[in-house]
Formats: C-alpha cells, structure tokens, sequence
C-alpha cells in the first residue's frame, strides 16, 4: 500500500464528490479545447487562403466583403469592375501577377469562378482527372465539388444564377467537365473553375452582346511584384473613384478582432468552468479533511510524518484535476471531430481535431498547478494536525 | 523497555500529566490506571512521542526522545511504537490487509505480507483481510487493530482503554490477545484503563492520581 494508493482509495470512496470536480474540470477544460481547435482551424485556413494574394482589387463596397468574396468565397462581392482594369494593372511593375474572378453563377452551391488556369497553379491544384480547360464553357472542379456532386470529366451541367441554390438554371449553357483538381485543403476544392468567357457567354446569351470594351470581372486578385508595391499600390487604386484595393491580412485582422471577442468570451466560460472546479476541488478537500481527522491522526501515529499527510493530500487533488484535464482534452477533440463529421461546411475540423498541439501540455500543467493550489489549504492543516489531542478526542 | 524521568506535561498553566519516575522492562505487562481525566492517554501519548513533554527525560528503546527531529520521531514511532487507540480507529478507504500494509510503508519497513497475514490468522481474522474497516464487528475491528500495532514488532505496545466497550467474557479476550501478541514481539506492554476487570490480568501497575495537581 503506497501513499498515492491511499489517494486513490481516498478518492473512490468519496464517488459523488469526486465525480462532480471530474466532470466540471473536464468540461471546462473540453471547451478550452474545443475553441482552440476551432480558432486554429479557422486562422490556419483563412491564412492558408489567403497566402500569395496581396491585394484584392473590386467595386466600391466594403473592403472586408470584397476579402470575404474574392478571397473565402463566403459573401457576396459588391459589383463588378471594367475589364480594362485588369489590363492596367498588368502592365503597372509593381504588379507580379493579376488573376480575374468572374462571379455571378453556381452549381450545387459551389461557385463558379470565371477566371484563367493560373488561378489553379496559384493554389498549387494539380489534376487528378482529364485536363485544364482550354475554352469557354470547359470547367474544372475542385476535389469536394467533385465529391458532394457526384460530377466526372465528361459531364455536363447548368450553372444557377447567383452565388445561393435555388436560383434560375442557364439550361442553355452547360458546362462540360473536363478536369478534376486534386484535394488541397484550400478553398479551391470548393470551386468551379472556368475559362471569364463562359461567364461572359451565358450572361450574353440572356443580355444580348456586350461590346468587348463594355465586358467586366468581378474581382482581381493581386500579389505584389516588389516590396515597395505594399506602400504604394492599394493607396493609388483607392483614389480611383471606381475601384477599391482590400489587403486581405488587413481585412482578415480586423474580422479575427471582432472573432476574437467572442472567442474570448467562450474562453472566459470555459476559464470559470475551470476555475468553479479548482474551487470545488478545495471544498471537497476542506470538507474530506474534517472527516478524515482522526484518519489524519492515526496515520501519524503509524509513523507518517507530516510531508506524507500533504502528498496524501496533494496527490488526490492533482490526481482528480488531471483526470478532469485527460477527459476535457479528449472531450474537446472528439468534439470537433464530430462536428467536422456532421456539419459539411466543418469538415475540414475532422482532421484538425486529432492534430495535437501544444496546449494540452499547458492544460496538463495548468491542471498540476490547479490541483496543488486546491489542495494547499487543506495540506497545511492535515500538516499542523495536533495528533496526540485528536486522538485523545474520542 | 522505557524510562520516565521526572516528567511534566502542561497545557498552559495546568498540569496534564506528572510523574517522577516510571521504567518499565522489555516483556513486561502494565496497567496504566487513574481515574478519568487522570492523563493516562497523555502519559501514553508522551512515550508514543506523539506530544513532547514540558520537562523531564523519555527514554524508549534506549532512544532519547528529546534526542530526534520530528521527522526522525515519526519514523522511530512507527518501528518501535505500537498504539491501540481507543477508538479503535482503522483506515476506512482501504482494506483490512492493506491497513497493515500502510502501518509497515509508514514506518518504512519492508513490505512483508507473509507476517500480516500470520498475524490476521493469529488473530482470527484471515479471512476479513479484504473486507472494509466498515463491514467489521467492534470485536474485528478490535482484532484488527492490535494486529496493526505489533505488525512492525514495536518494542513498546500501548493500548488505550482497550475493554471500555466490551463485555467481561470479550474484554478477558482482549486482554488474552494483546498480551500474547506483545510477548510473541518482545514489547513492553502497556494498558492504559479505569476498567477495574483489567487490573488481576496484568502483573505490574502504575496508577496516576486522580487529578494533575495545579501548580
């Protein structure tokens, strides 16, 4: 019989208690977790999105809704810009490289993005199945497009008009696939990717003729050919009264601001939760220590010196914040597991659930930390217990 | 065997306990008498070491007391010292076997099962060893008890008001057990008790007066 088995025999017989500090560490701490496999998850994509793209160039509007369009393809963009435009900014020096998007259509909920095979190769989408497309009306779709529609090179299909399902069908103008991305976990598996003519064609082909200097895109996505662009290049574009230039790590900053807000106030439950079961912890000890007095007593009497009365103490304490610690860690991962596995738009969490970073050393530590805080009261008075009066109390 | 030398034990101005001069020998049986409130439990406390005296010498097991750091004492208590508390208090959260176990861990002997569980047979009750403290009779639990104070072969075996609770046919029981259990380690034995069906079982007696004098 060692002292921590005295711990642990001390904890199993106090089931209730013991399972009430349990379950609060574990769910505060599930939630800690939990948020921080999110915001990570959330960050490290909008990143990864994000990366090689300096400006996005588009309609007076909101510079945060022009990120959200161009970049995550999550909001609807302003309006659209002169075509020309994008003939300007290519041959500006400090411009390395101009990608268009020609927004407007869907498939299936997934968007149609007019543009140039360049947009892939941004990405670094290699295909899977068939080949780039060459022609208007060809079609590229990204790898989770191809997943949820089922969609194989030589298929054919109907954009919907708007960027939303249950929009009209432009069942005059089909698309053909004729090239599968490969997975990237980038918004690009979301895509559908076609030469800007197509989306010129089917909105012709309900307008009538647009005049080749009349055409427009949606968006330019612009990545910086010299350091110096970053200065100059978005302030230019502003003064123009027709354009707007949004940074998306300007944009994505301020939205992880207002985020983090929120992030922050999930934190801070989780921190009470946590912080509620450091303290019932204590009442718990507090509480087991009256009872156990003449236990405390006898021990002493057997030979026990102080400093194992405390590491009695100590060690149920740290023993019980780690479990709760060990159970929120694995609460909080299978939690974002099953939400990745059962909300589509989350599934990217399903794989990020089972990363482990380095936060779940610091609960572990935290949890040490809590458990002996918890346990300091109660261990300096089991240490001062006056054994020969407690036992003569009888 | 233990000497006390001219003793004192106070709690502020009064005096819970004096004695002049008490030596007992290895082997011996003695009855620790006085009336309630006498300081038995105290004067058993003191040569447990378990409370130091205001003044005067203990000696146990050629061992000053006064000579040990505290830490020192907890582990000497536990190898020399064998206490039978009167409450008969036994380690709830664990079991009868592992009860003895933690008497030897805390002494820092050597775990050693064989001798436990030729004490639980020798004191009938082998067959309980993994039961809980809580599914004892008082008569087990008593049993069990004097099995954890000789687990360690103290050289001193101190027991408490051991017959308080008990009938004249168990309390002889008690008696019978604590001094065999005593002479198979070689202690000294001490029963301290006001029960005056105690007094023809035990050979040697030293009674304290009915009331520390106040100084």
């Amino acid at each position: 019989m060692t002292l921590s088995g005295l711990a642990f025999a001390y904890a199993r017989r106090r089931p209730l208690a013991t399972l009430l500090v349990v379950v609060l560490a574990a769910l505060g701490v599930a939630i800690a977790v939990l948020t921080l496999i999110l915001s990570n998850e959330l960050e490290s994509r909008m990143r990864r999105d994000a990366e090689g793209i300096d400006l996005v160039v588009g309609a007076k509007g909101s510079p945060l809704q022009l990120v959200l369009a161009g970049v995550y393809h999550a909001d609807i963009p302003p309006g659209n810009i002169p075509y020309p435009a994008l003939e300007r900014l290519r041959a500006n020096p400090r411009v390395g490289a101009a990608i268009p998007l020609a927004l407007g259509d869907s498939v299936a909920g997934f968007r149609i993005v007019g543009t140039e095979a360049t947009l892939a190769a941004h990405y670094g989408a290699a295909l899977t199945a068939g080949a780039m497309f060459g022609r208007p009306m060809q079609a590229v779709i990204g790898s989770d497009v191809a997943k949820a529609t089922g969609l194989g090179v030589g298929a054919t299909f109907a954009g919907t008009h708007g960027l939303a399902t249950g929009g009209a069908e432009h069942d005059d103008d089909r698309y053909t696939v004729v090239g599968i991305l490969a997975p990237t976990g980038l918004i690009v598996d979301r895509l559908v990717l076609t030469p800007v003519e197509s989306v010129w064609d089917v909105h012709e082909s309900h307008q009538g003729a647009i005049a080749a200097v009349d055409r427009e895109v949606t968006m330019i996505l612009v990545r910086f050919a010299t350091p110096l662009a970053a200065a100059t290049l978005a302030r230019e574009i502003n003064a123009q009264s027709a354009l707007v230039a949004a940074s998306p790590a300007l944009e994505t900053a301020r939205l992880f601001t207002v985020f983090g807000v929120g992030l922050d106030v999930v934190r801070a439950f989780a921190g009470v939760l946590v912080g509620a079961s450091v303290l019932l912890l204590f009442v718990a000890l507090a509480q087991a220590l009256e009872e156990r007095r003449y236990d405390l007593a006898i021990l002493r009497a057997l030979g026990a010196r102080r400093r194992d009365l405390v590491f009695v103490l100590m060690a149920e304490s740290v023993a019980l914040a780690l479990a709760g610690a060990a159970l929120g860690v694995a609460i909080g991962h299978l939690a974002a597991a099953s939400i990745g596995r059962w909300l589509p738009a989350a599934a990217p969490l399903a794989g990020a659930a089972w990363r482990f970073g380095g936060y779940e050393g610091l609960v572990v530590v935290l949890a040490i930390v809590g458990g002996i805080l918890a346990a300091c009261w109660p261990a300096w008075r089991a240490s001062r217990l006056d054994v020969a009066a407690t036992l003569s109390d009888s | 065997m233990f000497a006390l030398t001219a003793i004192e034990k106070r709690h502020g101005d009064a005096i819970a306990v004096a004695v002049a001069s008490w030596r007992a020998q290895s082997g011996e049986a003695w009855l620790l008498g006085g009336p309630s409130g006498s300081g038995k439990s105290t004067l058993l406390h003191l040569i447990a070491g378990l409370t130091a005296p205001t003044s005067g010498s203990i000696v146990v097991a050629n061992q000053d007391l006064s000579a040990l750091a505290p830490a020192e004492r907890d582990r000497w208590r536990g190898r020399t010292v064998g206490l039978v508390p009167q409450r008969l208090h036994l380690i709830g959260a664990v079991s009868v076997i592992d009860n003895l176990r933690l008497a030897q861990r805390l002494a820092g002997v050597d775990r050693d099962d064989a001798r436990i569980v030729g004490l639980l047979e020798a004191v009938q009750v082998a067959d309980l060893a993994h039961r809980l403290p809580g599914e004892l009779s008082q008569g087990q639990a008593q049993r069990v008890a004097i099995a954890r104070a000789v687990v360690n072969r103290p050289a001193v075996l101190l027991a408490d008001e051991p017959t308080a609770a008990l009938d004249d046919e168990h309390a002889a029981r008690a008696l019978e057990l604590l001094r065999a259990q005593a002479l198979e380690a070689g202690a000294t034995l001490v029963v301290a008790t006001h029960d005056a069906r105690v007094k023809p079982l035990l050979p040697h007696a030293f009674v304290l007066p009915p009331h520390a004098p106040k100084t």
